[in-house]
């Protein structure tokens, strides 16, 4: 397939595999932050073509794996609800709750629906008036701006059945906690793509200077992710903590100015939660005040709603790039994609369901 | 950034153990992939327990007195929308039935069909469904000579649920059955993967974006007649080893099923898979991977070295299969295990599907 099949080109692979050899002289610890870059890694095996000085960790993401306990509850609470139609992105229907999840919730009768645009939420909205619409608005900055013109939406065509269960988290403060904590190992991040793609690299400067670690803006296909393995190790080498992009035909340092504009129109910074990791602050984005009668946490009963996580798997530290799928005792044995202990092995993006699913028998 | 904070406090180990999906159906358990297979093995298995069932292929084999052997399937279909590009929910409840007998090397003779039907349907629209079952029974040239009708209020069944049930005669000297793939075997797909799944989507307005794709549904007992004689069956050669159509679940699943029936291992090549532009297309955006996407007019054949090239001209000389392809091998590796060669030269695991087919979100 034209401008697909050319990413995944098996000669132009081991050139690069050739490039990085040539390179490296020691031991490098690299951080993908997102999910999907994961998945690619792991699906066309890029990580047994790597020298062994590079050790690549998975970081935190992927949406599905980060959204809290606490907001997957309260989707669970306000799914059940008979006046209610709860629409979701199709993976978070997997993801368990204290009790159930919502594909449980739809089972026992919950009008749970699979929507691929909050536009299509708001749709379903208008169209049953008598009905309240729920859009489960998670993600990173990546769904952001189309669940933020949904609200927009919403208030111009005034759609007052419609609402948003808001999990937004943002990836600098992620890294920026990550690099924070003191049991870091992660010397160089491949940045994510697309999160890229709508709010530009701007952010990455100051985060890259703080803790003198180099970071690539990079892409999904093979070839992006050994491009931008290549950039970080040579910087890594020559010691330089700098910004690169090697996603150039999707990222500009800007970014996507409209989108950014409307993110900022209807978010607001707050802190968040994050499953796996506890609490961040200042990495979340909350509706704005003028946008709380789409609120959705304000316009249900669900405030009382307060969970704890058990302590059950590792998806903690894997979100953390601290350990991998292979070192929990559960991987593959009693935790698999079709009965995930953590949300790691629920989500298509999670590290743990890509280790699952591709690697090979050896490592099993 | 949080310049105001110099460290997180990281919670440590943190997962919540889910509930099993072992206290009421969802629709993961109908989605032929694993989920299906515990439902099957954990609630199904037990109560009807006898070796006849245990076999697990896509027919039961039935050995009668005077030496006959039968094949017997059965199967529902409750495809949504009951239209779609290239056939509707009657040729599909042919055809379905027709090749899980034609997978067991049998020659479908007759079909029964029940006809669930919610109250309000269009008389019209169940007449073009029999027209269409009547069509593609003729096509596969059996006989449709039984069946039974209930109506329910509205709302209870979506439009029309349809039930059939087929027997056949398994030919003489034919030993086809899932447990029998051995090392060295050549594994052959008779055409591309994933059009009747991403065809229903797109018919179901999932897509959100035009795709022409048709389904291929289709039977295929003449492509495994032509087979059948290709491969000197007759003449006692057992050259053909499994047969197997990859429905739900994809080519994927039902390889994982065979690897586990034969407890050998399978290596496919990503680069030999036929998939067409539009299916690799859809599936890139969507998120899904073309080899779990549902099949109902492609089959999946196992079978000796020796004889794969007469077996794969047979196919390609028959429409149904004239984009048949070698895509993989038999080994002695990991019983159970199927792993793909991938187009840059490194190797995975190929799983099972898990539970529901799910898009990717961001």
């Amino acid at each position: 397939m034209k401008y697909l099949s050319e990413f995944r080109d098996a000669g132009l692979v081991n050139g690069i595999i050739d490039q990085i050899k040539r390179i490296v002289t020691k031991k490098w610890i690299l951080m993908e932050i997102c999910g999907g870059q994961t998945h690619a890694i792991i699906r066309y095996g890029l990580d047994q073509l790597l020298p062994s000085e590079i050790e690549l960790v998975h970081g935190p993401g992927c949406p599905v794996c980060v959204t809290s306990l606490e907001l997957i509850d309260k989707a669970l609470a306000i799914a059940a609800r008979p006046e209610v139609i709860f629409t979701s992105y199709g993976d978070m229907l997997r993801v368990p709750g204290s009790g159930k999840d919502l594909f449980q919730v739809r089972a026992e009768g919950g009008d749970v629906r699979v929507v691929y645009s909050p536009l299509d939420a708001l749709k379903i909205a208008e169209e049953n008036p008598d009905r309240e619409v729920v859009f489960f608005a998670i993600g990173f900055e990546t769904t952001a701006p189309a669940n933020a013109m949904s609200v927009l939406q919403a208030k111009t065509r005034r759609v007052e059945n419609f609402s948003v269960l808001v999990s937004h988290v943002c990836v600098p403060p992620a890294m920026d906690a990550i690099l924070a904590s003191g049991r870091n190992r992660v010397q160089g991040f491949l940045a994510a793509g697309h999160v890229c793609a709508v709010m530009g690299y701007w952010e990455y400067p100051p985060i890259a200077e703080k803790y003198g670690v180099p970071i690539t803006v990079t892409g999904f296909e093979p070839l992006d992710i050994l491009q931008g393995i290549l950039i970080t190790v040579r910087n890594l080498e020559r010691g330089n903590k700098v910004v690169a992009n090697a996603y150039s035909r999707a990222v500009t340092f800007e970014g996507n100015r409209p989108a950014q504009e409307i993110i900022k129109q209807v978010f607001k910074t707050c802190d968040r939660n994050w499953r796996g990791i506890g609490m961040i602050p200042r990495s979340g984005w909350c509706l704005r005040p003028e946008f709380r009668a789409f609120d959705a946490e304000i316009r249900f009963p669900v405030s009382q709603i307060k969970s704890e996580e058990s302590r059950d798997c590792i998806a903690g530290e894997i979100l953390q790039g601290l350990r991998k799928p292979f070192d929990c005792p559960a991987f593959g044995r009693i935790c698999t994609p079709a009965n995930p202990l953590g949300a790691t092995m629920v989500s298509s993006e999670g590290a743990c369901a890509a280790y699952y699913k591709y690697q090979p028998v050896r490592q099993r | 950034m949080t310049d105001e904070k110099e460290s997180v406090e990281f919670d440590g180990l943190i997962c919540p153990v889910p509930l099993a999906h072992n206290s009421r159906i969802v629709l993961g358990h109908g989605s032929g992939g694993r989920m299906s297979r515990d439902l099957i093995e954990g609630t199904f298995f037990p109560p009807f327990d006898n070796p006849i069932l245990r076999a697990g292929d896509d027919a039961a084999v039935l050995d009668l007195d005077n030496g006959l052997r039968i094949a017997i399937s059965t199967d529902a279909h409750v495809i949504s929308p009951i239209e779609f590009p290239g056939g509707d929910i009657g040729r599909l409840a042919i055809c379905g039935t027709v090749n899980d007998l034609s997978m067991m090397g049998a020659i479908p003779l007759y079909i029964t069909a029940s006809f669930m039907l919610e109250e309000g349907l269009a008389i019209p629209r169940l007449v073009a469904i029999t027209n269409s079952m009547r069509a593609a029974a003729e096509e596969a040239g059996i006989l449709i000579v039984a069946g039974d009708t209930k109506v329910v209020e509205k709302g209870k069944v979506d439009e029309i649920f349809i039930s059939t049930t087929g027997i056949g005669r398994i030919r003489e000297g034919v030993n086809i059955y899932g447990r029998n793939a051995q090392p060295g075997d050549v594994v052959i797909i008779s055409g591309t993967i994933g059009d009747h799944g991403i065809a229903v989507l797109s018919a179901r307005g999932d897509l959100g974006f035009e795709a022409n794709i048709q389904s291929d549904v289709a039977p295929l007992n003449s492509l495994v007649a032509d087979m059948l004689q290709g491969a000197e069956v007759s003449k006692g050669v057992n050259g053909i080893h499994v047969l197997r159509d990859p429905t739900r679940g994809g080519l994927a699943t039902a390889l994982n099923e065979i690897a586990v029936q034969s407890q050998v291992s399978i290596t496919i090549s990503e680069d030999a898979v036929p998939v067409r532009q539009p299916v690799l297309a859809a599936c890139e955006i969507l998120g899904f991977d073309p080899l779990y996407i549902a099949n109902e007019g492609k089959l999946i054949a196992i079978v000796s070295e020796d004889c794969a090239d007469l077996v794969l001209a047979s196919m390609r000389a028959n429409q149904l299969g004239r984009d048949a392809a070698v895509i993989g091998e038999v080994t002695s590796g990991p019983p159970g295990k199927v792993l793909l060669k991938t187009s840059i030269g490194t190797t995975r695991v190929v799983d099972m599907l898990a539970g529901e087919l799910l898009p990717r979100i961001c």
